[in-house]
């Protein structure tokens, strides 16, 4: 396998059942019925065509992009845990530059939006970037603090120069329409799911074809090695991969705000950056996978949503899933590498040279 | 599969003992056993006629069994004193003790103030020595302790283990160096395969008994090596300064140096003198602070680690293949990679380079060592590079991996290529090297035609040349 992304369709189903089997059992013992709690989360999530293209596809879109973000960066070996900041600061230029192009036609408009959330959410990880590359500054912590600057960003947006115009609650004005996403007839699905599935197909054919890719992954997985036989400039490589995975992010917060909500408001994001880390982890990093992840994630969060309508369920109790699932992985993950090690070392054949 | 099976040892108070054998053979598994690493799955030990278990280093280290492993265990940010406390529980002064002459002499030079990594090699191996006798110790094992030292430095070690051993202190000694077992060693013990086959008094030992019990066969002589002759001047170093990798020891100051076409050019330094710097320089890695080093064609690289530096172990040979070849290699399409070519082109260098290997699919990590550092230098040589330089080819091998490994050297050389070659075996680099250059305190010393080991060594540890 060249490519050396893989994806575990069976550790997934096999997270994702004990996830589900554990949450069971906790509704069963805090007194609610498991097989109703459970029939409203299939309806809610799967139930009607228009349910799962409107709330699962919907929620997956930022899921899918910024799950494949961090990717991106996670296999450079380098741990964006700013999505949320990034993402954030996406939104906030897609907004302005949203409002501003009210009266432009679509094509130009829409690009437009895209490009800002792209260029703000690099702009987000610049900082970070260079403490890296030049002083060797973890960017686990640097990205982390970001988070915090770029939600008081937005409440200082809301409530100042992003306004709505009555000025009477913290949130903008909506973008104009011509800014605003092209629905699936019938549907709240926008296009940015598209946009989503195609940038993980992208995704995944730079990292199986391209040197690039190739040497991305050197860096991830050996970075003496990458620099002393490849002779490969790792900090110039990971700091273009955290740049692109920050505009990625941003790009998730423009397509949000062109595709969703039309609007800025606090609490735009309901933790999306952090659980699209658990959608790439959860997906081994591989594009397609996270489709397939970010999809699953979506679903859990739409069923939530049916739970508490249907069964008087917080929709909190699905983290409990989650949760379980991100567990069973790295478990998963310790036990391949526990096996790998075991089958490698009673080094050597007799007979060798 | 066991490492070990059904292998017979026996250890005599009073006698330094050789543990020989391949690589795989079991040496280091059987003094895990005895050391509380590992567990037997059959078979037990007896301590002085008594039955013993020995679960744990805690329990060897109680039955006065010290042990100094292979690779270097203590904690470099530590001093002196606190790795002595913490290898012995705290039971040992940290100072040295009065009353022991062998720990006495070992403590020599040896400041218990010092820190750790800022000691150099020689005094950490002491270290390993001294914390392995620390407490009591009556037994001593030593998994291959004079790999990184130099001559006059083993010398040194040797004569504390046979002090050791005179008074009453029994020795095992692993080492792949047979001149050694036969120097100190009273008794030799041979494993093949995880069995003893063959232990004795070494009186009765010369360097092929020992060699044919090892492989199991008559060592095959080296084939004579093709004349060599020197052609155009390939690499020139002129006054070149590199500062001190990752920040430690000396740099490289002001070397002048000149490789041709067809020669090898033997490196030896003491580790963290300036070698790394000298090699990694010339090839291009570590630009130069101040000089030039001009090269004329490409230049290949096979470096120090091979897990480390040189593959990436859970990589495939393919694409450790890609990774080491650069971007002139004919898989290269602009941006894109064509697999199909790097994976043909890396099938076909496994039986080239005699690899064995189930295919070029595989993760590097299930290559044994010998089979990693061929695949290195075939990849190094399939871009038929005009310079080579290669740091430690042969560390840890086997005996038929090494002398495959300096075949290909010498072939390289005789084929035109300019070899600089650094080895922390001083054998190995008056064996292959046509001109010999020493390292010392960041600074390149070539030594005269013909210099004998005991001339290169006291350059290595930095004696003055007037004084011989």
């Amino acid at each position: 396998m060249i490519a050396g992304v893989r994806f575990p369709l069976r550790v997934v189903g096999l997270a994702v059942a004990a996830g589900l089997a554990v949450l069971a059992a906790g509704l069963w013992a805090l007194g609610y019925d498991p097989v109703t709690a459970f029939g409203a989360m299939a309806r809610g999530a799967f139930g009607s065509w228009h349910g799962f293209a409107s709330t699962t596809l919907v929620r997956a879109v930022p899921l899918i992009i910024l799950g494949f973000g961090f990717a991106l960066a996670f296999r450079g070996g380098a741990l964006n845990i700013g999505m949320e900041g990034q993402f954030l600061a996406g939104a906030i230029a897609a907004t302005w530059v949203g409002l501003l192009l009210a009266g432009w036609p679509g094509v130009v408009a829409v690009p437009a939006v895209w490009l800002a959330g792209l260029l703000a959410g690099a702009l987000w990880v610049v900082i970070p970037v260079i403490l890296k590359v030049r002083f060797g500054v973890l960017e686990v912590i640097t990205t982390l603090l970001l988070n915090f600057v770029a939600e008081s960003l937005v409440s200082y947006m809301v409530t100042g120069p992003l306004q709505e115009a009555k000025r009477v609650y913290p949130q903008s004005d909506l973008i104009g329409a011509a800014a605003r996403l092209p629905l699936l007839p019938g549907t709240r699905l926008h296009l940015g799911f598209l946009l989503a599935v195609l940038l993980c197909v992208a995704g995944y054919v730079v990292f199986t074809r391209t040197l690039w890719g190739f040497r991305l992954k050197a860096v991830g997985q050996g970075p003496r090695a990458a620099w002393l036989s490849g002779r490969i400039a790792s900090g110039t490589l990971l700091g273009g991969a955290l740049l692109l995975s920050g505009a990625i992010a941003g790009l998730g917060g423009a397509v949000e705000i062109g595709g969703v909500t039309y609007a800025l408001f606090q609490n735009l994001s309901p933790g999306y950056g952090f659980t699209a880390i658990a959608v790439a982890l959860l997906g081994r990093g591989h594009p397609l996978g996270i489709i397939l992840t970010g999809i699953l994630f979506g679903a859990l969060q739409a069923g939530a949503g049916a739970m508490q309508r249907e069964a008087g369920i917080p929709a909190v109790a699905v983290a409990v899933v989650q949760a379980v699932v991100i567990v069973v992985v790295l478990l998963a993950d310790a036990a391949a590498r526990r096996r790998q090690a075991a089958t490698v070392y009673p080094d050597p054949a007799p007979g060798e040279a | 599969m066991h490492a070990l099976r059904g292998a017979d040892f026996v250890l005599h108070a009073g006698e330094v003992h050789a543990l020989l054998g391949e690589n795989g053979a079991g040496k280091t598994t059987l003094m895990h056993v005895a050391y509380g690493l590992a567990r037997p799955d059959a078979g037990g030990i007896e301590r002085a006629g008594r039955p013993v278990t020995i679960g744990s280093p805690a329990a060897a280290r109680r039955l006065g069994i010290g042990m100094v492993h292979q690779h270097f265990t203590s904690v470099p940010a530590f001093t002196v004193a606190e790795n002595v406390a913490l290898a012995t529980g705290g039971r040992a002064p940290a100072v040295p003790a009065p009353g022991d002459p062998v720990l006495a002499a070992l403590w020599e030079g040896l400041d218990p103030e010092a820190v750790v990594e800022r000691l150099p090699v020689g005094l950490r191996q002491r270290l390993e020595v001294v914390k392995a006798l620390a407490a009591k110790t009556e037994i001593l094992l030593l998994d291959e302790p004079s790999a990184v030292l130099t001559p006059q430095e083993i010398t040194g070690l040797m004569s504390a283990i046979r002090d050791f051993a005179a008074r009453g202190g029994a020795a095992v000694l692993i080492t792949h160096k047979l001149s050694e077992a036969l120097a100190v060693a009273d008794r030799v013990t041979v494993l093949r395969h995880g069995t003893a086959v063959r232990s004795g008094p070494v009186g009765a030992e010369t360097r092929e008994t020992l060699a044919t019990a090892m492989l199991g066969e008559a060592p095959a002589a080296e084939p004579p090596a093709r004349p060599r002759t020197p052609g155009e001047e390939r690499v020139r170093l002129t006054g070149v300064t590199v500062a001190p990798l990752e920040g430690r020891g000396p740099g490289l100051r002001g070397a002048d140096l000149s490789i041709r076409a067809g020669e090898i050019v033997g490196v030896a330094a003491v580790e963290g003198n300036g070698h790394r710097e000298l090699m990694l320089g010339a090839a291009g890695l570590l630009p130069p602070a101040a000089g030039t080093v001009a090269v004329r064609g490409r230049v290949a690289l096979v470096p120090e680690d091979r897990t480390t530096e040189g593959l990436i172990p859970g990589l495939s040979l393919t694409e450790n293949v890609v990774l080491g070849r650069g971007t002139d290699a004919p898989w290269i399409r602009g941006a894109w990679l064509d697999w199909g070519a790097a994976r043909g082109a890396t099938a076909a260098m496994l039986p080239a380079f005699a690899i064995a290997a189930p295919g070029p699919d595989e993760p590097a990590a299930t290559l044994s060592g010998g089979n990693q550092q061929k695949l290195l230098l075939a990849r190094a040589l399939a871009e038929h590079p005009e310079v080579l330089v290669a740091e430690n080819p042969t560390r840890g091998l086997d005996i038929r991996a090494t002398a495959a490994i300096r075949a290909r050297l010498r072939d390289a050389a005789a084929d035109g290529v300019a070899v600089l070659l650094y080895s922390s075996d001083l054998d190995e680099v008056l064996a292959l090297a046509d001109r010999v250059v020493v390292v010392t305190g960041g600074e390149l010393r070539p030594m005269p035609p013909g210099a004998t080991r005991d001339r290169v060594g006291s350059a290595m540890l930095g004696v003055a040349e007037s004084g011989r």
